[in-house]
């Protein structure tokens, strides 16, 4: 197992030369301090205090339950659909605590855009996914429009696919294409911050290399979260990884190290494979 | 084979008889009223007998204010209900709070969708004709029956609205979308087809209501027509808008059926017999906008 991470791992330095992990790490993006939430009374997030750096990925790992996906969703305030979630602590994005009163949600998500687990398309053509986008936010020029689906569509690697068909149907597509097609959607409102929740769960192994191919090439641009509960792939694509457990986090590093040198017992024990 | 799965086969078998036999007890019923109803009513069915006011002389009454009457009972009906139903359904389902207070309305339109059509009837005589003093209108009939079919809108919104997965809003939330852009845009799209078949349903069954709009005191025997809204004449500005005939009185098919059918001639029994094919014409075809409506707007998520 643990050969198998690190040739995987060697793997990734082999497709980006040099240092990269130096040169990503630059400036935190997102600042957790003290972040606590509950889901009624119970605590599902305990205390934790994060940076997360621009330009690179970062995954957030640990078994089911660990709070993976509801620390993801606070970054975006997602959970604010859940009535019974409250959170404590601040997360600092630009200078603000995201969570403070003043703060407008829609401006927040449109900065941090988000891809869910199982792929979500709206049930209206591919060029309607990509547009609603903008026309939320008050676009309705229809040139400004082509425009912007067709330069989202190919930094999604998804316009040679699509380029003839943008009013058909978003189900008319595969399970892999209808994922790039959300990564679209969510790049079309030209935000900074990328979080995907467990994207690749719902897909088979040729898409989920195209996604984690993507995602290489979207880090230049954007800063990327991804919530995985597969190791390979946090070891594969990501520059820094969280490890959670039971609402805490265990450790946090750059994923060679964690994968390597592990500080924790908890997490050499997860990783390599002796439970979770 | 063994015994205990033959006895199991057995069972398989009588129960598939049992569920065929009760089946066709049904439709056999129905198919002897539709043969029955049409047997004494296709005589009497033709153009003369849709465009003729009631009468008198059974081989002279026809329909035509009643049908007319029924069309501007619906439409009027419709205007009222369904933008009162849906917003209703949105507020209930997509943006009240869940708490005593909803439960306890929601608890209450359910049992608005139960309570028996008279009472309706009562309830506008009352507050419509009455306290309103909207006399015996066309008005106060279409608000009689939207205060029924209401309650029947709002549960269908609220259960198309129910079966927009999660997953839809969450992907709009996520783009920076508000509630109502999310509701407008992609919930309500999402939820229309379902909404409007409920609708249907709804008011196919509205129009065959006879016992509200007799309480209220609809007229059997009405020898003119409503006014209509847009009017042509020669006179300047030769096209008149009038309301006048949401205020006039108005009498529908089924009380002109149900007037029939109390009548002790048999040629009444031939008119009603052909004015029910004319009811149950109009509700297919309803029910059948209600299904094209369904199919068409299917969607698998």
């Amino acid at each position: 197992m643990e050969n198998l991470m690190e040739h995987e791992i060697q793997e990734k330095e082999q497709i980006r030369p040099g240092n990269p992990i130096a040169e990503a790490i630059r400036e935190s993006v997102f600042s957790l301090q003290n972040l606590s939430s509950y889901y009624g009374t119970k605590k599902v997030l305990n205390e934790i205090n994060l940076d997360i750096y621009g330009h690179s990925v970062t995954s957030l790992m640990g078994p089911s339950g660990c709070g993976k996906s509801t620390l993801i969703r606070c970054l975006n305030r997602m959970n604010d659909l859940i009535p019974s979630f409250s959170a404590q602590g601040k997360i600092i994005f630009k200078n603000t605590d995201i969570y403070s009163p003043n703060v407008d949600v829609t401006e927040l998500r449109r900065e941090v855009g988000m891809v869910f687990q199982k792929p979500n398309p709206f049930p209206k053509s591919i060029f309607e996914n990509i547009a609603y986008g903008l026309k939320i936010k008050g676009i309705s020029d229809r040139r400004l429009l082509e425009e912007a689906v067709e330069d989202s569509l190919k930094r999604s690697f998804l316009w040679e696919e699509v380029k003839d068909r943008l009013n058909d149907s978003a189900y008319s597509l595969s399970g892999g294409q209808q994922q790039r097609l959300c990564i679209a959607r969510a790049l079309a409102v030209k935000p900074e911050v990328i979080l995907f929740d467990e994207p690749c769960s719902a897909l088979d192994p040729i898409s989920t290399a195209k996604i984690e191919e993507l995602m290489f090439k979207l880090k230049e641009k954007y800063t990327l979260i991804i919530v995985t509960h597969n190791m390979q792939q946090a070891a594969r694509i990501s520059d820094t990884t969280a490890f959670l457990m039971m609402g805490e986090l265990i450790e946090f590093g750059i994923t060679k190290d964690i994968f390597t040198h592990p500080k924790h017992k908890t997490t050499e024990e997860y990783i390599t494979g002796r439970f979770g | 084979m063994s015994r205990a799965s033959a006895s199991i086969k057995a069972y398989d078998k009588l129960f598939q008889a049992a569920g065929w036999f009760t089946t066709m007890v049904g439709l056999f019923v129905l198919l002897v009223l539709f043969i029955d109803i049409f047997m004494d009513g296709y005589k009497r069915l033709s153009l003369d007998f849709l465009t003729s006011y009631p009468s008198r002389k059974p081989e002279q009454a026809g329909i035509f204010s009643a049908w007319v009457g029924t069309v501007w009972i619906m439409i009027t009906t419709a205007m009222i209900a369904i933008p009162l139903g849906i917003c209703s359904g949105i507020h209930l389902e997509e943006y009240a709070r869940k708490n005593k207070l909803t439960d306890f309305i929601e608890i209450n339109i359910a049992n608005l969708a139960g309570v028996p059509s008279v009472i309706y009837g009562i309830l506008g005589l009352g507050l419509f004709v009455r306290f309103m003093d909207l006399k015996r209108s066309v008005l106060a009939g279409a608000l009689t029956l939207t205060l029924l079919i209401l309650p029947v809108i709002i549960i269908t919104t609220r259960e198309a609205l129910k079966a927009v997965p999660f997953s839809i809003r969450e992907a709009a939330y996520a783009l920076g979308a508000t509630r109502w852009q999310t509701v407008r845009f992609q919930v309500l799209p999402a939820a229309l087809g379902n909404i409007m078949t409920g609708i249907i349903l709804a008011l196919s069954r509205a129009i065959g209501e006879t016992a509200p709009l007799i309480t209220l005191g609809a007229l059997t025997y009405i020898p003119f027509l409503p006014k209509n809204p847009i009017s042509v004449s020669d006179q300047a500005p030769y096209v008149h808008v009038s309301a006048q005939g949401f205020l006039d009185p108005f009498t529908v098919l089924p009380i002109q059926i149900f007037n029939w059918v109390s009548r002790p001639q048999k040629g009444f029994l031939i008119d009603a017999a052909a004015g029910i094919m004319v009811l149950l014409l109009i509700t297919l075809c309803m029910n059948g906008i209600a299904i094209y409506l369904r199919h068409k707007f299917q969607r698998r998520w």
